[in-house]
């Protein structure tokens, strides 16, 4: 049996198959305007590979959850980025997801959640944020950790998105160089993702979600939190992997 | 008879609406009175002895905040700003056709709002203490209830007598006894009902003319509920997570936050805000040979977190959570209740002592975050 789990988060819609406890396939897809389209594809991609009702059982996870119409089950991301995250590190410690709307900790014991965080409304430390900004400076997400590198300390202040923008643009307004604002942008990221742990401490961390293969910000959130902060490229996939482990 | 006037926008009101306005414009030009009132402080048995009707106007609805909005400032709690709005847009029939409205000193925003309030409809405002602890407290409030009965007395021209005061106590007494009795259905394992159907009969009986139809009410669905038992109903699912509601006021955010736990795994087996149990079980020694001393007395025992200090709630919360063998407390805070907000941290603590699985959510009337609210709560059941 297969067991899939389906993540169709409010950007990217992510899938992973397992097979006797090991991850066999993953998929990451924009996830466009309709999650009900993205898990069509997806059941349609598994299906030319012979992974079908058939042989699978689905779980869905995401804010797409209640979007899969084959799904067994639906399961909240919080759940599912604990299951995951146990599943890829083994370890205590306190999972940051740097989502695309939400931004989430979720401390973990022996592989259960023993409490959880979410941002509030607002999207300030969330991937919303960061996709403003690069938008704003015209560059991709890597570009923006590259840029910032390089960058001299500033400061953002404002915490709403909106306005954060706005002060961006009378950055750039002042000429004040791109490493500079790239800097400032993910220090605010860091600070408020930060200030969300702060509830959930602990003396480890695990980042998953889009941003895990970006070594800069793993690098800032880790001097912030003086901790390690941990990844593996797999946990961009951590949600999805819960949801397969849910099934 | 006299005729009273419908409002302004009457015609361009929603069916229900406009029936809600007869109804209750049809009682008052028969020479009913009616009362409004916001808070389980209130001494309700005064109106029941002084044979008016008390309807509770706490808002509980978004539609009327943007109006309320250009009045109020936008930051302040949600059900101030619903309530003050249906006085606003003349959107309530009973705010509308009510005789005067019974405020009290709860909370800071409150208290502003009624000054304001008191221009749309007179507003009488009764001085809470800030604690039961100094011993003048009672006496303070004893004055209170006092100064308001002869308020009444003046305005209606009758005299509330004390046997008149003793029979709307025996009469309160009973329907409280009646809502413990509906209460104590959810200590059952599984549950007898959903809770949003316990708080939906509550927030309804509310508005009956007079506490005999009240009690009925809650007499009519306590016996439903008993007969669907006896004949084996099972309507929650066994494996239902156990939740305790508490913090503020939560009639506006039945669907937001009722329905949505109820929806995802849990049940509410016991409703801790100021509906519930925690400011019914008290009940007025109906014998005291000073009965308005007896009446002030009860309702001074309500433990809110506008007191300072306010040990009672949270202990009373802990005991609830034996008696309804909670598996998890959620807290839910309206967006600028500072009294419950602070509060919280010694709700948590207390949970955390106990080992019970503790969550605060702040949230208001619109559904901008509900999507968010949804899959905290439902996170939250899949932890327990």
């Amino acid at each position: 049996m297969y067991q899939v789990g389906i993540d169709i988060g409010s950007s990217a819609a992510k899938t992973a198959v397992i097979k006797d406890n090991e991850v066999i396939k993953t998929i990451l897809l924009d996830t466009g305007f309709s999650s009900r389209k993205v898990a069509d594809t997806i059941y349609a991609a598994l299906e030319a590979e012979g992974i079908t009702r058939e042989n699978a059982s689905y779980v869905a996870t995401g804010y797409g959850r209640i979007s899969v119409p084959y799904a067994d089950n639906v399961v909240t991301e919080i759940t599912c980025h604990g299951k995951g995250s146990h599943f890829l590190f083994g370890e205590n410690g306190t999972v940051i997801d740097i989502g695309g709307q939400d931004t989430k900790g979720i401390s973990l014991k022996n592989g259960r959640i023993m409490k959880f965080v979410m941002n509030d409304k607002c999207s300030a430390g969330t991937g919303k944020f960061l996709e403003v900004m690069t938008n704003r400076l015209g560059v991709t997400p890597e570009e923006l950790s590259a840029l910032a590198q390089n960058g001299n300390e500033i400061t953002i202040s404002s915490m709403c998105t909106v306005f954060a923008e706005s002060e961006v643009i009378s950055l750039i307004g002042k000429e004040t160089p791109r490493e500079d604002i790239a800097f400032g942008v993910i220090e605010s990221v860091v600070n408020k993702v930060v200030s969300l742990l702060a509830q959930v401490p602990n003396d480890k961390y695990f980042l998953t979600g889009g941003l895990c293969e970006d070594n800069y910000i793993i690098e800032r959130l880790s001097k912030a939190l003086n901790a390690p902060v941990t990844t593996t490229p797999l946990a961009r996939y951590a949600g999805a992997i819960g949801a397969a482990l849910a099934c | 008879m006299e005729t009273l006037e419908l409002p302004k926008s009457f015609d361009e009101f929603v069916d229900a609406r406009k029936a809600g306005f007869l109804k209750v414009k049809e009682y008052v030009e028969n020479g009913g009175h009616l009362v409004g009132m916001f808070c389980s402080y209130t001494p309700l048995e005064l109106f029941d002895a002084a044979g008016v009707s008390v309807v509770g106007l706490c808002g509980t609805s978004n539609e009327p905040i943007a109006d309320a909005e250009k009045v109020l400032p936008k930051n302040l709690c949600p059900l101030i700003k619903s309530s003050y709005g249906f006085a606003y847009t003349e959107k309530c029939p009973y705010t509308y056709f009510c005789d005067f409205i019974v405020g009290e000193t709860t909370c800071d925003g409150k208290k502003k709002m009624f000054e304001l309030l008191n221009d749309i409809k007179e507003t009488y405002v009764l001085h809470l203490p800030q604690s039961q602890k100094r011993d003048y407290a009672k006496e303070i409030w004893y004055q209170e209830v006092k100064l308001l009965k002869e308020y009444m007395e003046e305005k209606y021209g009758i005299e509330i007598t004390d046997e008149k005061l003793r029979e709307a106590a025996h009469k309160r007494n009973e329907m409280r006894k009646t809502q413990m009795e509906l209460y104590a259905l959810q200590g059952a394992v599984p549950p007898a009902m959903k809770a949003t159907e316990v708080m939906s009969t509550l927030a309804q009986g509310m508005f009956n003319f007079g506490v005999d139809a009240q009690h009925a009410s809650y007499k009519a669905k306590l016996d439903a509920a008993k007969e669907a038992l006896a004949n084996g109903a099972k309507p929650v699912d066994e494996k239902a997570k156990r939740i305790l509601l508490t913090g503020c006021p939560s009639t506006g955010v039945i669907q937001k936050v009722g329905m949505t736990i109820e929806n995802n795994g849990g049940v509410i087996v016991c409703l801790d805000d100021c509906g519930g149990e925690r400011t019914q079980k008290m009940l007025v020694d109906e014998n005291a040979d000073d009965i308005l001393r007896a009446i002030s007395d009860r309702y001074l025992e309500i433990h809110c977190s506008v007191m300072t200090t306010n040990e009672g709630r949270v202990a009373n919360t802990k005991e609830m959570c034996q008696k309804y063998k909670v598996d998890g407390v959620i807290e839910m805070v309206l967006q600028a209740c500072h009294t419950f907000n602070v509060e919280a941290t010694l709700m948590q603590n207390m949970c955390d002592d106990e080992g019970i699985p503790y969550m605060k959510l702040e949230t208001d009337y619109s559904t901008t975050d509900s999507g968010q609210i949804e899959t905290r709560l439902a996170a939250f059941i899949e932890m327990l």
